[in-house]
């Protein structure tokens, strides 16, 4: 517990002005926890367009059977990048974001426990970015072949064989990687060594516990994860056949190890989501969250059951029955402490005074669709049932489901809740509500008939299809050219707090909202907490 | 830029230096996957890995014991992977036999290429858990086989079934993959 309680210092007044380095230099140089927290946001808002804009090239190739656009090779390339951003450079950098403004406001620290660390973790992320974009620049000049053409799973032999582009995703996952980590041991040392006096971890508001739980599956499972993908460039480069079943590996193995990060990457994704839901939630129902202590005890069983389940990702790649078996079981059991949260965030809502301005509209989107993408990985789960549906579109659209509605509209809602906080602006609540409706229609629109695209036997990954799935790809196309148009709005909203348009937020941009981050002004000062607050 | 009211400094440095502990703790994992892997391959026969290369192990006697109440049966497959100008085929597609009998088959490969080619047989046995009772004592995948240009061989395997074999398994496929051999040498600890 901290003891250290109150330290003031004379001289802090005076940060806010004079002797702070400006234009780009303060952005390089900076250490305060809300300027990185908005450089990462930053970063992850673009970074979400460029990924999108890849996929939007990719469905408008699908719009009709045969090959129109694009050769099957840019196509396979597009689609690897696409989820290697969205998740590395767009979700995981949102995620942080949030972790970086939000953390310190929210327990009475000052700024974040290792602020240079930190600065140094967010400028790794632009190097990785262009690391991994590059080589499609690289092939305008007739070098290389493109990009990496695996999809984001690396999965060898392929990997092994791809071209430059495989090199250039390798050194991106490490620099990410590192990022990660550093971001990581920032955050548990903040949240350990840093609460305001009185806050006990039972007192810790959920965001940060969902973070704390992401943080340390970070710092376990990323070094896996560089490991493997060390691996696969001393095979590529230097002779050595880990994955080369001609030299005595194994590619399974590289199944196994990419896994055995890539289940609790999708967990890392949603814990921070799950964390900051009962706050949005409890705010617009005007009632304490229900079930503190179940959330806690379901972020900390999801987190180990997390990363024991892992080849569930890959049960049609031969396994002892008993293995199916476990992977099987283990699997559906995190659907319980799952359920605990569901319960939870259902019953924060229950009987409140409810209102649903656009944070909680999406709340509540959130908890419905991505209840879908609980039910379909149930199915999926089903070792006898995934024999069916492994790599087809059901499995697409479940994990969209999943990561799209639960991971990225559930990063809309923390933005939209926090936006007047961190900008001292409201947003416009008309175009938020626009936003929102139709992101969610034409969401539904482009993964709902990839279910059933999936369910009929179209599998994933193919520039090319029959005749018989023409209709629900057109319907998939013109749905995710909706969405993908929608988020212009949330970019324009952003913009527009940004510049300090709109109506000046109070400190308590929220009627019903608790927590010592409203206690702060509406943007608040350059030095978060310079007296801690006493919990009580 | 001066930190101001940072409390409690003192404490971070011993916190990161565990949680840097994890981090390395966690790489040395996942490197340890690696023979762990292997590991449980052998122990559990994920995979349909065999692991009888160089025959019976020193310890272990020739098996008299024949279980003539059950057939099994064994069926072959092979495929040559891209790269390898092979052509592969196994003399019979299937044998029948009791689980202890000693059986000798063959497959017949032939090099199409104008130049001579080295090639790695990988075997693979399905059901996974009958992998660990097929004990090949003399096969042509534990070394790599060098065919001259337009050569045709015959390559004998010589197996055993054990009689400890699940009676539910009443069907064992054995599917060899060729592989040209790689450039560089093989990996010291013998596996092939």
């Amino acid at each position: 517990m901290n003891t250290a309680t109150t330290t003031v210092n004379g001289h802090a007044g005076h940060h806010d002005g004079g002797h702070h380095p400006t234009g780009i230099l303060r952005w390089l140089t900076t250490t305060n926890h809300k300027d990185i927290g908005t450089m990462y946001l930053s970063f992850a808002l673009i970074m979400f367009f460029v990924g999108g804009i890849m996929i939007l090239a990719v469905r408008a190739e699908l719009f009709s059977p045969g090959l129109q656009l694009m050769q099957p090779e840019f196509f396979n390339q597009l689609i690897g990048v696409h989820a290697l951003v969205m998740i590395f450079a767009a979700l995981m950098p949102a995620a942080t974001g949030f972790a970086n403004w939000q953390i310190p406001l929210m327990i009475g620290a000052p700024d974040m426990a290792l602020p240079r660390l930190n600065n140094w973790g967010f400028w790794l992320l632009p190097p990785a970015a262009i690391l991994l974009t590059m080589p499609f620049v690289l092939a305008l000049f007739g070098i290389g072949d493109g990009a990496i053409a695996t999809g984001w799973t690396f999965y060898a032999p392929l990997s092994v064989q791809g071209g430059i582009g495989v090199d250039f995703a390798i050194f991106a996952v490490h620099i990410l990687g590192i990022s990660s980590i550093l971001g990581s041991i920032n955050i548990i040392v903040t949240i350990f060594n840093m609460r305001a006096p009185g806050m006990t971890m039972m007192k810790l508001p959920l965001f940060c516990w969902g973070w704390l739980i992401t943080a340390f599956l970070l710092i376990a499972t990323i070094p896996v994860l560089a490991g493997a993908v060390t691996m696969l460039l001393t095979d590529r480069h230097f002779g050595t056949h880990f994955f080369n079943a001609a030299g005595g590996g194994d590619p399974i193995l590289f199944q196994h190890l990419f896994w055995f990060f890539g289940h609790p990457e999708v967990y890392i994704l949603l814990l921070p989501v799950w964390g900051l839901m009962p706050h949005v939630l409890a705010t617009f129902s005007r009632k304490p969250t229900y079930g503190y202590r179940g959330q806690v005890y379901g972020f900390i069983a999801i987190g180990i059951l997390s990363v024991i389940v892992w080849a569930h990702h890959f049960f049609t790649a031969g396994m002892p029955v008993p293995a199916l078996l476990y992977f099987m079981y283990s699997t559906m059991a995190i659907s319980l402490p799952l359920a605990v949260l569901f319960f939870c965030w259902i019953a924060t809502m229950w009987r409140g005074s409810m209102s649903f301005e656009t944070p909680m509209l999406f709340a509540v989107g959130f908890i419905v669709l991505f209840g879908i993408a609980g039910l379909t990985g149930l199915v999926l789960a089903d070792v006898a049932a995934d024999a069916q549906y492994h790599h087809s579109y059901f499995v697409v659209a479940h994990f969209h489901y999943a990561l799209f509605a639960g991971g990225i509209m559930g990063v809309m809602t923390g933005v939209y809740y926090w936006l007047p906080k961190w900008t001292g602006r409201m947003y416009s609540e008309t175009l938020g509500k626009w936003h929102f409706w139709l992101t969610v229609l034409s969401f539904n629109l482009t993964f709902m008939p990839q279910f059933f695209l999936g369910l009929a036997g179209m599998p994933r990954r193919i520039p090319d299809y029959a005749l018989q799935f023409a209709e629900f790809n057109a319907i998939s196309t013109v749905g995710s050219f909706i969405l993908g148009l929608s988020q212009l709005l949330f970019a324009w909203n952003i913009i527009q707090c940004a510049r300090g348009r709109g109506a000046p937020a109070e400190s308590r941009a929220w009627e019903g909202a608790e927590g010592l981050e409203w206690e702060l002004s509406s943007p608040p000062p350059h030095h978060s907490w310079e007296v801690q607050p006493q919990v009580k | 830029m001066s930190e101001t009211a940072v409390p409690a400094r003192r404490d971070h440095g011993r916190l990161v230096g565990r949680l840097v502990l994890i981090v390395a703790a966690s790489a040395a994992f996942g490197i340890a996957l690696v023979p762990l892997y292997d590991t449980i391959c052998r122990v559990t026969g994920l995979n349909g890995k065999t692991f009888s290369a160089g025959g019976l192990a020193a310890d272990e006697k020739p098996l008299e014991r024949v279980d003539r109440s059950r057939l099994v049966k064994v069926e072959f497959t092979g495929t040559v992977m891209p790269g390898l100008p092979w052509e592969l085929r196994p003399l019979q597609n299937s044998v029948e036999l009791h689980p202890g009998e000693m059986q000798q088959v063959a497959f017949l490969v032939r090099n199409t290429a104008s130049e001579p080619v080295t090639g790695q047989a990988i075997p693979s046995v399905t059901p996974g858990q009958a992998a660990q009772h097929f004990h090949k004592i003399e096969c042509f995948c534990f070394n790599q086989q060098v065919l001259a240009p337009g050569e045709a061989r015959e390559m004998p395997l010589m197996f055993i079934v054990k009689p400890e074999l699940d009676a539910e398994v009443r069907t064992i496929t054995l599917s060899y993959a060729f592989f040209k051999a790689p450039e560089s040498t093989p990996r010291k600890d013998g596996r092939t």
